[in-house]
């Protein structure tokens, strides 16, 4: 017998289903991104077909916006509502609002956005008052193609952010407290602290976040989609690069781009994560 | 009716459900390499007859795919029907422009078996492609036998038709008609408009008499084809099968687009989707007339706007002067014959019998049945329900008849396109005529994403 083979018998099977749904299927779509229908070598025309596709630059334009909203909202917001929870620790308050902020994330994500779709419509929605007083009162209205980047950004936030804020949180938790107090005793401010000692040690814990935030953005589905069905259509099936694949993939029935557009989001994916990583020192050991 | 959500994903944190698509698009790309044994096989070498390479008739269960609405007429069958062994799978019909049933044959033929016996689709453009997909089995060359297709409405089967050969049937008509509320019009004095003329100019006193009341909506996404269709605007003209003619800015586009304008500028034309709940609660009272479907009746008027009895009753669309009759069209149904099917004489049975029986299509259907002899039936069964303000079946009937021929049934979703170029900038404020371009555009890119061949005007 080998050592550790505990260890290793509990991580076989994950390693066996990641192989056969994650390895497996992204080698397979490699394959189809570089073949066309007859399954002969079609060098990067999947890539050129996609790119020239009039839906390609809007659903990057689309991504793009999304992504500098819904990125920047998660770290300033989970980090500052992260700090403020760390300072009311000791009180009761400070349990409570943990479990707020959690609450949201245990909604499955699809089911998360149709409590969006009731709470912007004004018609029916318990904040009716508050989109009618900024001019809005048809659900058409609010979920205008211009305010989508705003709208899917608060969707997101209020389903993710509460389980960062949590881990953050626990993260904050991890900061010896000798540290903090020898720098009150210095006479550091709660700012100070903060800007000084907590965030630079939650480095990379907001790196990590920020990676898999980034990755989850780009691959935006099932907001726009929801969105879409329930604004018959005006808010648009492809809005996202996921949606125009998954249109390439059953509306156009050409598997061989859809694959193509799902190896870019991978390559970019992969691209941002290393320099997140390289640059934040995110594997150096402390 | 077709507004239904349906959730898609399943429960999973945020930043992973991405990666679950790309996980499912891997899947199905897997299953597709693992059978990659060539598209639309599985005939098993049959003989060719009716028109098409039969595969082997072994017989067995006959397995049938319908929504939830046809559920009763499958039901029915078996009743009438018990020596046929059934397979009943009930599947979203396609509402909603779902590419459910096209994936499934997709994957069906790649793995060269599983496709359904006969399978009815809420969705009129399956045709486009089922055909040449090679699942649907055309009907006209001695499956259906010719007397008993001739008795469809006029034009009823045109979605189902490529080049002359019919691949589908149509189960349900949904052609349009000038819902009124008899009641007010009565009570104001005021008379039906025959034309749109006296459409608009019966929008704009109303507007001055009543303001609040309105005579249309123009927020759904099937405008287009209760308004354009009707006006014979040629945005989507299907001349052969991968190529469209795109013709959005004609004048019998704008002729329309101006009337629309004119009475969404004072209000008598709502903005809203007679789905919405914003509709429902301001302004589902306030109807004195709304051009629609024949099914406005029943699923709007009589289900969700709960409009009593005696109120609603139904004329025909106005027309334009020196012009012959046409109206639009807002949905109906298909049901498509495997050319797979290993059972064909039991399936082409049920075929005939769910489109054509008075049992079913005159006594149980929703939706006017697109078989005339039926819907006669129909109708009569609608006028004893006694909800409608006079009799509105001759309307109905002459309506059938009335569908313009001209609207293409492409692959790409018009109702989809119009709701992204158009409805938007609507709600913005901007009129639906410097809308059209943008309509004209959207039609020919999604066309060609279709690979059809375009042309434009």
């Amino acid at each position: 017998m080998w050592p550790g083979r505990a260890g290793h018998g509990f991580v076989a099977a994950y390693t066996l289903l990641l192989i056969a749904f994650g390895v497996v299927p992204t080698v397979y779509a490699v394959y189809f991104a570089f073949t066309n229908a007859g399954d002969t070598f079609a060098g990067l025309s999947n890539f050129t077909a996609a790119a020239s596709d009039f839906r390609f630059v809007p659903a990057i334009t689309h991504i793009g916006l999304y992504l500098v909203f819904w990125l920047v909202s998660l770290v300033v917001f989970v980090v500052g509502l992260s700090l403020v929870l760390h300072r009311l620790a000791a009180r009761p308050l400070s349990k409570v609002l943990r479990f707020v902020y959690y609450i949201p994330g245990a909604l499955a994500g699809a089911a998360s956005v149709m409590v969006w779709l009731f709470m912007l419509d004004p018609a029916v929605s318990p904040a009716g008052f508050l989109l009618r007083g900024l001019g809005y009162d048809t659900f058409a209205q609010v979920i205008a193609p211009g305010h989508l980047p705003i709208l899917l950004t608060i969707i997101a936030f209020w389903t993710g952010a509460g389980g960062w804020i949590v881990v953050m949180y626990g993260a904050l938790n991890n900061i010896p407290h000798d540290m903090i107090e020898a720098a009150r005793i210095d006479g550091a401010n709660a700012w100070q602290i903060a800007r000084r000692i907590q965030i630079p040690l939650l480095r990379k814990w907001i790196v990590y976040m920020a990676i898999l935030a980034f990755a989850g953005g780009t691959q935006l589905f099932v907001e726009p989609e929801l969105l879409s069905q329930a604004s018959n259509g005006v808010a648009g099936r492809d809005y996202s690069l996921n949606q125009l694949s998954y249109d390439f993939a059953f509306q156009n029935n050409n598997v061989n781009t859809a694959a193509a557009i799902s190896v870019e989001l991978l390559v970019i994916g992969l691209v941002v994560a290393s320099v997140f990583v390289t640059r934040s020192g995110f594997f150096d050991a402390d | 009716m077709t507004r239904k959500i349906r959730e898609r994903a399943g429960r999973a944190p945020r930043v992973l459900r991405g990666r679950m698509l790309s996980a499912a698009l891997g899947g199905a790309l897997v299953l597709a390499a693992a059978s990659a044994c060539g598209n639309g096989g599985g005939g098993g070498g049959g003989s060719v007859s009716d028109g098409f390479t039969q595969a082997a008739q072994t017989g067995g269960t006959l397995t049938v795919w319908v929504d939830s609405d046809r559920l009763p007429a499958a039901q029915l069958y078996q009743k009438e029907n018990p020596s046929v062994k059934m397979d009943i799978v009930t599947y979203d019909g396609d509402a909603n422009g779902s590419n459910y049933l096209q994936t499934k044959v997709g994957l069906f033929n790649r793995t060269g078996k599983g496709w359904p016996d006969v399978v009815f689709s809420s969705q009129n453009n399956e045709a486009s492609w089922a055909v040449p997909e090679g699942f649907a089995a055309p009907l006209n060359k001695g499956l259906i036998p010719s007397s008993t297709l001739s008795g469809w409405a006029t034009n009823a089967n045109e979605p189902c038709s490529v080049d002359g050969t019919v691949y589908c049937l149509r189960n349900d008509l949904s052609q349009t008609v000038l819902w009124y509320n008899a009641a007010l019009m009565k009570q104001w004095g005021y008379s039906l408009p025959t034309t749109w003329a006296q459409y608009q100019q019966l929008g704009e006193q109303v507007a001055a008499q009543h303001p609040g009341y309105i005579v249309g909506s123009a927020g759904d996404n099937f405008t287009p084809e209760i308004f354009m269709w009707a006006s014979k605007c040629g945005a989507n003209q299907v001349t052969s099968p991968k190529a469209v003619t795109v013709d959005a800015k004609s004048a019998n586009c704008t002729r329309m687009a101006s009337v629309l304008d004119a009475l969404l500028a004072d209000g008598t034309m709502s903005k809203s989707s007679v789905f919405s709940s914003d509709f429902d609660k301001n302004e589902a009272s306030k109807i004195l007339m709304l051009p629609g479907p024949a099914w406005y009746g029943g699923a709007l008027f009589q289900s969700t706007f709960k409009t009593p009895a005696g109120q609603i009753s139904a004329a025909a669309m106005p027309q334009w002067p020196g012009e012959s009759p046409t109206v639009g069209n807002v949905g109906g149904g298909t049901w498509l014959l495997s050319a797979h099917s290993k059972n064909l004489k039991a399936a082409t049975a049920f075929l005939t019998w769910v489109t054509t029986s008075d049992d079913y299509q005159g006594k149980l259907a929703p939706g006017y049945p697109a078989y005339a002899p039926a819907a006669k039936t129909w109708l009569a069964n609608q006028a004893s329900s006694k909800y409608y303000a006079g009799d509105v079946s001759s309307v109905l009937q002459t309506a059938a008849n009335e569908v313009w021929s001209g609207w293409g049934y492409p692959q790409f979703s018009q109702e989809a396109i119009w709701a992204a170029a158009v409805l938007p900038g609507m709600n913005a404020g901007k009129t639906i005529a410097s809308l059209l371009p943008a309509w004209q555009s959207q039609v020919a890119n999604y066309a060609q994403a279709d690979g059809y061949q375009v042309t434009q005007k």
